[in-house]
């Protein structure tokens, strides 16, 4: 076990390489000057030549991305072309502020997509299985963006249940956890869970219907187990690829929720990477990604570790 | 109850699959009686009813789509009037069963240890700690090597005949009266097999089991079967002691299932025999005998009444109306040069 965890933590460290360069070499081939956004139209060429020195954009692309990874390997992303702060703060910030709301969506998600699924595996073909069925493709294929405006008219502008956007009262920064600041996540979360929900209730439903007929539950029975006992055998062959799943869900969350993010202007990675994109600000998207990507390798090893730990058939 | 009637007596058992389009008929009529200490082999191919009659023992098909009609009764339990709560207790502890492909049978992310040990306490008050005592017995009984790492091990983790002991020690965790067994040495090499039918046999012997036994391998069955039952769409067509029926069969069916087995003295090159055309339909049975359409000797008549027992005394019993042509020509066949 130990040695499979070693061996696991090794071989990310090839594909966070990988992914470094990657994203360093699209963010420099795309075209569009990074300057552009900030230099006022009538700057002079030296100024322009200043600033290019000063960012390392008049290097050569090598020397860049060695330059970038040596100091990103001691924790300096760089900093923000639009706002001149460390982009490391920026993301860690937005990192912290996306985490939180995509643990609770994939924890919502989880939860109600595990129970829809358990229910349509059980009773597979009946009416039950099919309205969690088609709950489920609605989840997976409603536009999600759609779906937060929808929920913003209905919950804010409506019912004035909940706050429309941002992420703290007054726009502020300081995140805490009372009721004044979670019932801003309230919105986003249930909105962003409608994503993972659908695909785990659909997951776990194939898996619940597939473990039932498998001749172990007939062995179960015949050895006298009642329904209860069996459901904990169906739980724990059913938890391996449900976790999987799971932890996948988030990792797309993690960087995937752009729409939703600026729907509710939610101040995470999402609405980060948007406002990236649209400033061409080359620093915090490329620190940005980076992180994005480490997160979603170190999540994937995460899952991977719980699945052998769950699961014994699994090579350690 | 006392001590001579069967442990196991099955009346008129009839079993209708009604999940598909037309309602199969799987067992049609089945009398059967299991005493303590007896051990029968109920034989036939692929589709005779076989399995599907072991499994109606422990109610084990799917409740909304079998229709199950006659009497079952157990130890002295009526099984087919059980409610949900007795049927879980009567099950694994009044009788038990051994599954043809453990490795399918068991639950793969469990060790077999932990099955045995939750066997033991879904049915007895006892501690974890004396559970897994008793399954540490029974793997010494079932001659598992080294019992104590291998109550840790995950059914992948070990060998077919392993696995198979297994099974029987988690069947026999409960101390059950009777004893079902479905194909047990089906799935496993030839070496293997024989000391499987030997430690049942043996178990049987001191435990004072009644063991049923489904096979559609003649060999396996005489080695641990007092008596034989041989089944056919639906139906037991012969019943005997195993050596009466081996010596002396008198339904054409059991002749040519004997006659379709290769055995070591078949010369290179022989053809096997075989029985022509196909086993019948379930969802469409013939109103006569149901394997007249592919038997040597058939008359008019066999198609068209079902045949009763005809007693061939000493226990011995045969569904068909002409038994006399079956013992001509095993005479007939017997007289010939092999």
């Amino acid at each position: 076990m130990i040695f499979y965890l070693l061996r696991r933590i090794v071989y990310t460290v090839p594909i966070m390489l990988g992914v470094a360069f990657f994203c360093f070499l699209l963010v420099h081939i795309s075209p569009g000057d990074p300057l552009v956004a900030i230099l006022p139209p009538d700057a002079s060429v030296e100024l322009q030549r200043q600033l290019m020195t000063l960012y390392g954009f008049d290097r050569s692309w090598p020397e860049q991305f060695f330059g970038w990874l040596w100091r990103a390997l001691q924790g300096d992303l760089g900093t923000s072309i639009a706002t001149g702060r460390p982009v490391a703060d920026e993301v860690f910030r937005a990192v912290g502020n996306t985490l939180m709301l995509a643990c609770l969506a994939t924890l919502i998600g989880f939860l109600l997509g595990s129970l829809f699924g358990f229910v349509a595996g059980y009773f597979s073909n009946s009416w039950v299985d099919r309205a969690a069925s088609a709950l489920s493709v609605l989840g997976v294929s409603v536009p999600h963006y759609w779906l937060g405006m929808v929920m913003v008219i209905v919950f804010s502008a409506w019912l004035g249940w909940l706050p429309p956007t941002g992420a703290g009262p007054g726009g502020s920064d300081q995140w805490a956890w009372d009721w004044a600041h979670i019932q801003y996540m309230v919105l986003p979360a249930v909105t962003m869970s409608v994503i993972p929900m659908g695909i785990i209730a659909r997951t776990v439903r194939a898996l619940v219907a597939d473990i039932l007929a498998q001749e172990f539950v007939v062995g179960l029975k015949a050895k006298g187990m009642t329904d209860s006992g069996i459901f904990l055998h169906v739980v724990k062959n059913a938890a391996p690829t449900a976790l999987a799943v799971m932890g996948l869900q988030l990792g797309y969350l993690l960087g995937g929720s752009i729409l939703i993010e600026t729907v509710f202007s939610w101040p995470g990675t999402g609405f980060l990477l948007n406002s990236a994109i649209f400033q061409r600000d080359l620093p915090l998207l490329q620190g940005t990604i980076l992180v994005l990507a480490m997160f979603f390798v170190l999540l994937n090893l995460l899952v991977d570790t719980l699945q052998t730990a769950i699961d014994p058939r699994i090579q350690r | 109850m006392n001590d001579t009637s069967p442990l196991i007596d099955v009346r008129d058992l009839r079993v209708v699959f009604t999940g598909g389009k037309k309602p199969v008929e799987a067992v049609n009529g089945v009398d059967l009686t299991v005493a303590r200490g007896e051990s029968v082999a109920l034989i036939g191919e692929s589709g005779s009813g076989k399995s599907v009659t072991l499994r109606s023992l422990l109610r084990l098909h799917p409740e909304r789509r079998t229709r199950i009609s006659g009497g079952i009764r157990i130890a002295g339990h009526d099984v087919l009037a059980l409610g949900s709560r007795p049927l879980a207790d009567y099950r694994g502890k009044v009788a038990s069963m051994i599954f043809q492909e453990p490795l399918l049978a068991l639950d793969p992310v469990y060790t077999v240890g932990a099955q045995i040990v939750e066997s033991i306490r879904r049915h007895e008050a006892v501690s974890r700690e004396e559970a897994r005592k008793r399954a540490l017995e029974l793997f010494e009984r079932v001659r598992i090597p080294s019992p104590a790492r291998r109550l840790d091990a995950y059914p992948h983790e070990m060998s077919g005949g392993m696995r198979q002991r297994a099974m029987i020690a988690l069947a026999l965790a409960c101390r059950p009266q009777v004893l079902l067994a479905d194909e047990p040495t089906t799935a496993l090499d030839a070496t293997v097999q024989i000391q499987i039918l030997l430690l049942l046999r043996e178990l049987q012997r001191e435990l004072g089991l009644a063991i049923l036994f489904v096979t559609h391998d003649m060999g396996a069955a005489v080695e641990v079967a007092d008596r034989f039952a041989v089944m056919y769409g639906g139906r037991i067509v012969e019943e005997g002691p195993t050596r009466e029926v081996i010596r002396n069969p008198r339904h054409p069916y059991t002749l040519a299932l004997m006659q379709a087995r290769a055995d070591g003295a078949m010369t290179k090159g022989a053809r096997l025999a075989s029985i022509p055309g196909s086993p019948p339909d379930l969802a469409n049975l013939p109103a006569g005998c149901a394997f007249a359409e592919r038997c040597a000797y058939a008359r008019e008549a066999c198609l068209a009444t079902r045949p009763e027992a005809v007693d061939l005394g000493t226990g011995h019993r045969a569904r068909c109306l002409r038994t006399d042509a079956t013992a001509h020509a095993l005479q007939h066949t017997e007289a010939q040069p092999a």
